[in-house]
């Protein structure tokens, strides 16, 4: 038993609607585990129910402690990175101040993210992160997340709306990342699963209908048009 | 011209007793999403405590004051710990709490210190009056200005330069992302609720002197003002809330003096302030 979170019958609900069925995996405690799934299907609210962010049920547990029953700040300071989809940077305020709110230990790796987004953590510091551009506040998402050391990292839809040279940017930044702390990913986009993915669990109607090796599914064309709907060979 | 000073500058003085009840108002329901009824009862018992304390021990000493803003801030502190956080993030119930607890309180004090209003004895000081202009201001209308421009200097200071400030700052714009980072907001509002109570007190006991008496239903009346001025100014913007209290207090003045009718000409500036620009003078469009 080698995994740092395991999901078992997890549900989850938003406004009194069930939007999580019943959702179970498990995250090594190496490398990225990619979760797919059409749009709508539950992925974001997964991840949130797993945060607290939504009312859940079920188990789940970060390196064999419950946390399932724990408020999201507790979950997030027993050493979880969330970088949410839409970035949820906040607007009002600066690059730096997004930054130093997101810092919970003595020693923040500032170094680290100033070294992963120059232009944007030290050349932008200053500016209000409402005048970033997409990618630009997705590197201050990413920076939020990584500036603590973390047990894992949960990453929604980071290249979502970016240019393809920002998206390889992400990517790059993930796999670094990755060789640390081991990723639960939520991606659409194939060719960074491509990149980057170990596992795969696929989601469909707010439950997992596939896990397995990255490989398998996306040397699968056949197997990925019938989950995703999408053909597979854009991964190719 | 020194009727027209004269209105102005008290006009300005009523306008920072609404700041000080609004500036509280208006960060609670910045961060929270919760408004807050039981905002005036805080003021009403600060000035009640402040009274009492003054009246024992003398006049001349800030003890009463300390002493009314000590019991803004527990009471306030308090509200939020045992009544509002057990009903976390269900604002609809947590509203209703705060509407209970104005009309219970207003009924308690009503039973410890009767219906009516009690004049007070003011440091003589408080009651002369300082010519500008031509214009025989009260004191107390100076004292009630600066203290209310400490206090926004004070709450803008601590906004932008401290680590709550931050995290006050961020929550307003997004509760949950804060929550996100590993930060127990609950805290935060813990925080508002006491600055909040603090700045309720200060008005407490200026109002009871700018008024010149103290009565269960004082905090209640300058709510009502100080819910209009929030909204006009846009809710959770202290700024707004500052630029708001002077536009609503000013105009009400002059109103009341030419014409009467100052409440009715408020009421129709929120109702064309809301139809014109609902988010308020300063406030974010809603999501
Ligand atoms: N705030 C909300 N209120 C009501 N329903 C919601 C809300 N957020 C999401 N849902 C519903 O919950 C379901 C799952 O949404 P979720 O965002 O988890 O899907 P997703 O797989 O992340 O989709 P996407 O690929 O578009 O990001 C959807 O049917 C969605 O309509
Ligand atoms: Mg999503």
């Amino acid at each position: 038993m080698n995994h740092v979170l395991t999901v078992s019958h997890l549900t989850g609900t938003i406004a009194g609607q069930q939007v999580v069925e019943d959702v179970s995996f498990e995250v090594p405690a190496t490398g990225v585990t990619a979760v797919l799934g059409r749009n709508g299907v539950g992925k974001t609210s997964t991840i949130k129910a797993i945060l607290g962010l939504i009312n859940r049920s079920g188990e789940v547990t970060l390196e064999g402690r419950r946390i399932v029953h724990m408020h999201t700040h507790r979950i997030v300071q027993l050493g979880v990175g969330y970088v949410p989809e839409d970035r949820e940077v906040f607007t009002g305020l600066t690059v730096a101040e997004n930054i130093s709110l997101a810092v919970r230990q003595r020693s923040p790796r500032l170094d680290f993210v100033r070294e992963l987004f120059p232009e944007v953590v030290v050349e932008r510091a200053q500016q209000r992160a409402g005048t970033l551009s997409g990618g630009q506040q997705q590197m201050v998402s990413l920076a939020r997340a990584l500036v603590n050391d973390n047990k894992l990292l949960l990453v929604d839809e980071p290249t979502k709306g970016l240019a393809p040279k920002i998206v390889d940017e992400v990517a790059d930044v993930l796999r670094e990342a990755a060789k640390t702390v081991p990723v639960v990913l939520v991606e659409q986009n194939l060719k960074v699963i491509d990149l980057l993915a170990e596992r795969v669990v696929v989601i469909d109607a707010g439950r997992v209908v596939h896990t397995g090796p990255a490989r398998e599914l996306l040397d699968d064309p056949e197997r990925i048009q019938q989950l995703l709907g999408v053909h597979g060979e854009a991964a190719a | 011209m020194s009727t027209f000073i004269l209105l102005l500058i008290t006009g300005l003085g009523l306008g920072a007793l609404y700041f000080l009840v609004a500036s509280g108002l208006s960060l609670i329901y910045g961060l929270m999403g919760v408004l807050n009824f039981a905002h005036g009862s805080f003021l009403t018992l600060s000035a009640f405590a402040g009274w009492e304390v003054g009246r024992r021990i003398g006049l001349d000493t800030l003890t009463g004051f300390l002493v009314a803003i000590l019991v803004g801030a527990i009471v306030a502190a308090l509200t939020e710990f045992l009544l509002i956080r057990p009903l976390y993030e269900r604002h609809i119930e947590q509203v209703l709490v705060t509407v209970g607890l104005s009309l219970a309180t207003v009924a308690l004090f009503e039973g410890i210190w009767g219906p009516d209003p009690i004049n007070i004895q003011r440091m003589p000081w408080l009651i002369e009056t300082t010519t500008i202009a031509g214009a025989p201001v009260p004191n107390s209308v100076f004292i009630a200005i600066g203290a209310a421009v400490l206090v926004l200097i004070g709450l803008l200071v601590f906004l932008r330069k401290t680590r709550y400030g931050l995290i006050i700052r961020a929550g307003v714009e997004n509760r949950s992302m804060v929550t996100a980072l590993g930060i127990d907001v609950r805290r935060a509002f813990t925080l508002v609720f006491t600055i909040g109570g603090i700045a309720a007190g200060i008005g407490g006991v200026l109002a009871s002197n700018y008024f010149g008496y103290v009565s269960p239903l004082m905090g209640g009346s300058l709510l009502i003002f100080a819910f209009i001025v929030t909204v006009i100014g846009g809710l959770g913007s202290l700024a707004g809330a500052a630029v708001a209290s002077i536009l609503v207090a000013v105009l009400q003045q002059f109103t009341n003096y030419y014409w009467g009718y100052g409440d009715l000409i408020v009421v129709l500036l929120l109702a064309v302030v809301l139809l014109v620009r609902p988010q308020g003078l300063l406030g974010r469009k809603a999501a």
